[in-house]
């Protein structure tokens, strides 16, 4: 039992305690607003693992959250519909069910990010990121043009996609269904950047002419990770989809993909752990400040220059040297 | 032609005009020790980085073991076995001296899609890297984090790098650079120790180590080679007094 195992296992048992808390003193809209927390902490864990991991500085990370976003709204719209979502070359009928739309939704996430991989991947640094920009804005203004689907007005949903045993509608048992998600999607990550996997991702990080002078072919592999990490925004698009039970064109603005960067960039670049704080701490103070301003933003500016100059590896790079590490 | 185990057919490398390298027919021989001389600029850093595939040759072409390779790259050149170091540091400063030789190692294991398994527990891995860590005197030093090491130690560990997956060709760049004689004097027996198992090229500037390690020298001056012979040869050449070794004497 070290400190930072006491840590988690704490930060853990307070988001499980949450909801009864938050109904003892009648303040119950804080579960509901918490999963949304959840939800994006979830969605920065994935861009962690290329930004944090691997050096690939994505600003379009949100057109995958969007993907899964609309994934299960447009499923859910057909089957209220009547109608299928396509008929050619195989029928495919609308879903309510949520672990299909999962499914689907990474599929989907999947194959865009490996033909707009495939491109944006043979460039580094700025150029990196301005095209994960571009290929972004084509979606955000694709699904503007959707008219079937509201076009720039959005699609509502006719309530939340189902699962067995489990009543989403409910905001407490949605709020645990985040909370899952996350904790199961933290632990894969885990798994992932120490795997055999994850140690070449960290290569071509620090050198990656090194490692291919030492024998890997590092677009592969650093094609690899960036469809993992659109397949776990889009489980967080579809999750905040039905927390919202809305979704529009703004889920895949450059906005969004600005702040899951501040978000892991606040918490702590490549250390999992530090995206779930940033996206936490962010949110919150977005919360919190725009009760008293509209104008937070212009608060939260020195903030986060302050956390940027004195703490390079975000709030949890503090966390750790000066609590966790003081065994 | 079959004893080479790498060697080039006029390779030129022209720079917008600029001649870095100019009809290089550079040989080497199956377990030679090949060292590559010359004053700075002369091409040498441009001649390893077309070896290894790094920069593509404007005209001309490379063979290793008489298959063309010319276009092959660096990955799969590495994964043939030509193995380079660098003549800046290239190791993963953030990774620990083992987590480094690991990764070399881990690159001749077949494909890395593997995601689950902790990779500190893969004990092939590590006995792997340890025995190589030995070798090269850095089994002290296995839990440091390399950007922690000496500038000597981590020359050591650019070396002992390129022998992950037991290449055939090593292409060395400068490995004493900046060590200082001690350390030159260390990592000349080591170098030495692998004479005969791997065939290498070896860019240098240390003179004394040259002296004591070429089975061969080359001699390039404005990206042409001038002469390449025995140690004997290459002293006694009066093109080489001439061009380089005068020079050098005097200013080093």
């Amino acid at each position: 039992m070290n400190r930072k195992f006491i840590f988690l296992l704490s930060a853990l048992i307070i988001l499980i305690l949450l909801p009864f808390v938050a109904e003892a003193v009648d303040e119950s809209y804080v579960t509901s607003s918490m999963s949304r927390v959840l939800i994006f902490a979830m969605a920065a864990v994935s861009l962690d693992l290329i930004v944090g991991y691997g050096a690939m500085v994505s600003f379009g990370h949100a057109a995958f959250v969007g993907l899964g976003a609309y994934v299960a709204a447009i499923l859910s719209f057909h089957i209220n519909d009547g109608s299928p979502v396509f008929s050619f070359p195989f029928s495919f009928d609308g879903s309510n069910n949520l672990l299909l739309i999962l499914i689907v939704a990474m599929l989907v996430a999947a194959i865009v990010a490996a033909l707009t991989g495939l491109i944006s991947l043979r460039t580094h640094g700025i150029h990196f990121i301005m095209i994960t920009l571009a290929f972004a804005q084509m979606l955000y203004y694709l699904f503007i043009s959707l008219d079937t689907y509201g076009g720039e007005d959005g699609l509502l949903m006719l309530g939340r996609n189902q699962l067995p045993f489990i009543d989403t509608a409910n905001d407490t048992s949605f709020y645990y269904l985040c909370l899952f998600f996350l904790v199961v999607y933290i632990v894969l990550s885990r798994r992932l950047v120490n795997s055999q996997f994850g140690r070449v991702i960290k290569g071509c990080k620090l050198n990656e002419k090194r490692m291919q002078s030492l024998g890997f072919n590092t677009y592969w592999y650093r094609l690899t990770a960036y469809i993992i990490a659109a397949t776990g925004a889009a489980v967080a698009g579809v999750l905040l989809a039905n927390k919202t039970e809305y979704v529009d064109p703004g889920l895949f603005s450059w906005h969004l993909s600005g702040e899951l960067l501040v978000m892991i960039i606040l918490g702590g670049l490549g250390s999992i752990y530090g995206a779930v704080i940033g996206a936490i701490v962010y949110l919150l103070l977005e919360q919190v400040l725009s009760a008293y301003t509209e104008h937070w933003m212009f608060y939260l500016g020195p903030f986060l220059i302050f956390v940027v100059i004195y703490a390079r590896h975000g709030i949890y790079g503090i966390l750790q040297n000066k609590v966790l590490n003081n065994d | 032609m079959t004893d080479f185990v790498l060697h080039t057919e006029n390779l030129c490398k022209n720079y917008a005009g600029l001649a870095a390298n100019t009809n290089l027919n550079l040989q080497l021989i199956k377990g030679e020790i090949h060292a590559l001389i010359g004053p700075n600029g002369a091409g040498k850093s441009t001649a390893i980085a077309q070896l290894s595939g790094e920069l593509p040759p404007s005209s001309g072409k490379i063979y290793f073991n008489s298959k063309e390779v010319t276009g092959t790259p660096v990955f799969d050149r590495a994964q043939m076995g030509i193995s380079r170091s660098f003549q800046v540091t290239s190791v993963f400063d953030e990774m620990t001296v083992l987590e480094n030789l690991a990764l070399a190692i881990q690159a001749h294991h077949g494909h890395s899609y593997f995601f689950w398994r902790n990779i500190n527990n893969n004990k092939e891995l590590n006995k792997q890297a340890c025995e190589l860590a030995q070798q090269f005197g850095l089994e002290q030093h296995h839990k440091l984090l390399a950007g922690a090491l000496a500038h000597g130690e981590k020359r050591q560990l650019e070396v002992a790098m390129t022998l992950a997956g037991d290449p055939q060709v090593l292409l060395l760049d400068e490995p004493m650079a900046g060590i200082g004689p001690g350390g030159s004097k260390e990592l000349t027996q080591l170098l030495d120790g692998l004479r005969g198992r791997y065939s290498i090229l070896l860019v240098e500037h240390d003179m004394d180590a040259v002296f004591a390690l070429a089975d061969r020298i080359s001699v390039l001056v404005y990206g042409e080679i001038i002469a390449t012979g025995t140690v004997d040869e290459i002293r006694n050449n009066e093109n080489v007094q001439k061009a380089y070794l005068g020079h050098t004497e005097s200013s080093c």
